[in-house]
């Protein structure tokens, strides 16, 4: 997040688009009602009917993967009334002439066609957001998990830019980050092309910084990204994989391919808490810790660093995964001798610009917001306050491109995926709690009134889905949350897994799957 | 009768909520919000309010497993981490560095994606690291 969770309260307008909140970060959608409260505007573009639209002043139902024209019509209309900030566009930004040629071409009739939503809505909308004093984005994997899901972030801080929404208290372009520590694993450098704090692997300085910090030759070789671990594993030119806490075998897109990557893998290796379904394909399976068995910290989606505490002592034999991975690395020939989590902070802190001024004495209290470069430093509430990182911030020009998979007559129902209020994103952990499991106890297929009286199925009767690449069984939930020719699936449950179905098809720099869009067909199960 | 309460962070999703953790004989037995936490100031979701139910419950596992005639079979922690080392070690040999990928984790502690990322980075010897960020 540019701002703080704390922040959205005080905006006047709060643009809520692909994020369930209430669902998926319940304790940000608490800070929007109190905004509601206190007198904000809530603007809602979902295409599910999510609790947030009922509370909305203006809710609208774009059609999947159409994020780019319903932002570019709105872009459009802002500039049209003259509602931008031309101060903020000439001082801080650039790119702007090639940024409005684009949106020249897309006036509210012309994108109501593409989204569905009427060209009345896109002005209204478009109004709220531009002139509310402090206007706040809040987005989620809604926005990401497309094609286009780079261009759809993008078009976000193009929107913020253009109403200069950015670099003050309760503005800025808001990303809820999906699991707990996702902010801490890219930061860590779990990443591919980046050592902890973004920085670059294949710049010479950061290799030669961690070579003697680390005492070891390091590759300038950009590494392989998820999508590309798997197809790696299924041509065989990747032989061995080491997964520590994630279940690929419910949670990414295509599990047919996913399996047979998994299978033709010469060595995989599982470090979790429980025997997924991906531990069921490990050649080895070494039993981690939970949270409230070992010291550490997690980075929230607003930045701010806290502290994990050990509560409990490991059950069986298990062992933190840090003690794991020091253990095999010494064994495999190179030497760690950390004797807790805080002693691996104090490395961090040292190797880490972003994270120089974190300690766990200072993350006593409130934790900290990175960035927290020295010992002093108060850290960060919100990102871009004078400049932007980059100096100044830069206008794309971005055309709406259609999703990789389109309904026909073979596969006539659109299909999106997502989170439900009780369960955590594979269940591993969520569906074991009793007291979660009951409420929600397996997945099933929304679907709007009209298509389940064509298709003939009532409440609770089993349905088939299939796409290109499989098929499921799952039980009905008839609601017009969903619009008409659209169902929508919960991924958590490995039994009815959506996931079998998604298109792995990826955003070409991201490499974040379409598990938004596919397109499948329905039939009433035997 | 040994009960403590322990201060700690949220681990069902990017919130970050402080939460007590309540321990009774070595055992969890409850979950209270934080009320002095900037994020949550004394509330927490369905989700939070239950957290502590997942962890010591019978299907954790409890012991290295090595597949053995075709089956997960339990094994001691040094037999495990010793296959596993002299496994990756053969791999990389034959292969080299780049033959082999590293899953990190969204759901671990910072300091141990730190050290997994160095593990491939440092030991294996390749930036073949990613993490289920974009699911
Ligand atoms: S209590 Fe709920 S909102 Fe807060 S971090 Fe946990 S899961 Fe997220």
């Amino acid at each position: 997040m540019t701002n703080s969770v704390a922040e959205i309260e005080d905006a006047d307008c709060i643009f809520v688009i692909g994020s369930n909140t209430t669902s998926s970060h319940p304790l940000v959608a608490t800070r929007i009602f109190r905004a509601i409260a206190k007198g904000a505007k809530l603007v809602v573009a979902d295409p599910r009917r999510i609790q947030l639209a009922l509370k909305a002043d203006t809710y609208v139902r774009q059609n999947l993967g159409t994020d780019v024209a319903l932002l570019n019509g709105m872009m459009h209309v802002i500039l049209k009334n003259n509602w931008h900030d031309q101060a903020f566009v000439e001082e801080r930004c650039e790119g702007f002439e090639e940024f409005k040629e684009v949106i020249d071409n897309y006036p509210p009739e012309k994108v109501a066609e593409t989204t569905g939503v009427s060209a009345d809505d896109i002005v209204k909308i478009a109004e709220y957001y531009a002139k509310a004093e402090a206007a706040s984005i809040v987005y989620c994997m809604g926005i990401t998990q497309h094609t286009t899901g780079v261009d759809n972030v993008k078009s976000l801080a193009n929107l913020a830019m253009l109403t200069g929404n950015m670099g003050k208290e309760s503005t800025g372009v808001n990303p809820l980050r999906g699991q707990n520590n996702v902010q801490g694993a890219c930061d860590m450098g779990g990443l591919p092309n980046v050592y902890s704090g973004y920085q670059a692997v294949n710049v010479i300085d950061n290799q030669t910084k961690f070579e003697n910090a680390w005492n070891a030759k390091l590759s300038d070789q950009i590494g392989l990204t998820i999508p590309f671990m798997l197809s790696g594993l299924s041509e065989g030119t990747l032989k061995a994989l080491y997964v520590v806490g994630e279940n690929p075998m419910v949670s990414d897109p295509d599990i047919g391919h996913v399996e047979k990557a998994m299978k033709n893998a010469e060595f995989l290796v599982v470090q979790d808490i429980f025997r997924t379904p991906t531990a069921e394909f490990a050649h080895v399976v070494l039993p981690g810790t939970s949270f409230a068995e070992k010291d550490g910290t997690f980075t929230n989606t607003e930045r701010r660093v806290q502290l994990v505490r050990k509560a409990v002592e490991p059950v069986g034999e298990s062992k933190a995964d840090w003690e794991i991975i020091q253990e095999l690395s010494n064994r495999f020939g190179y030497q760690m001798n950390y004797e807790s989590a805080e002693d691996i902070m104090e490395e961090i802190s040292t190797l880490t610009p972003s994270y120089g001024g974190i300690t766990y004495e200072r993350l006593q209290g409130e934790g900290l917001a990175w960035p927290c470069p020295d010992k002093e430093h108060p850290g960060t509430k919100f990102l871009h306050k004078d400049k932007f990182a980059r100096g100044l911030g830069l206008f794309h020009a971005i055309e709406y491109k259609p999703p990789a998979e389109v309904v026909d007559d073979e596969f006539p129902f659109w299909l999106s995926t997502g989170r439900v209020h009780v369960h955590y994103h594979t269940g591993t952990m969520t569906r074991v709690s009793p007291s979660l499991h009951a409420e929600i106890p397996e997945g099933t297929l929304e679907m709007h009134p009209e298509d389940a009286q064509r298709l003939a199925v009532r409440e609770g009767e089993k349905v088939k889905v299939a796409s290109r690449r499989g098929e499921i069984t799952a039980k009905v939930t008839v609601t017009d949350r969903v619009d008409e020719g659209v169902v929508f699936m919960p991924f958590h449950f490995a039994e009815t897994c959506a996931n079998v179905l998604t298109n792995p098809a990826h955003d070409p720099t991201a490499k974040i799957p379409e598990f938004k869009v596919c397109a499948v067909k329905v039939e009433k199960a035997a | 009768m040994d009960y403590k309460t322990v201060l700690t962070t949220c681990a069902y999703c990017g919130c970050g909520c402080g939460l007590y953790l309540e321990v009774l004989d070595g055992r969890l037995i409850g979950t209270l919000p934080s009320k002095t936490n900037p994020i949550n100031e004394g509330k927490l979701c369905v989700k939070g309010w239950n957290i502590h139910e997942f962890v010591q419950h019978p299907s954790r596992l409890t012991k290295p497993l090595i597949r053995k005639n075709g089956t997960l079979t339990e094994a001691s922690w040094d037999e495990a981490l010793d296959y596993t080392a002299s496994r990756l070690k053969e791999i990389k040999e034959a292969h080299g560095s780049h033959s082999i990928a590293f899953l990190a984790s969204a759901k671990v502690t910072n300091e141990e994606n730190y050290v997994i990322m160095k593990f491939a980075r440092a030991a294996v010897g390749t930036n073949n690291v990613d993490h289920c960020a974009r699911l």
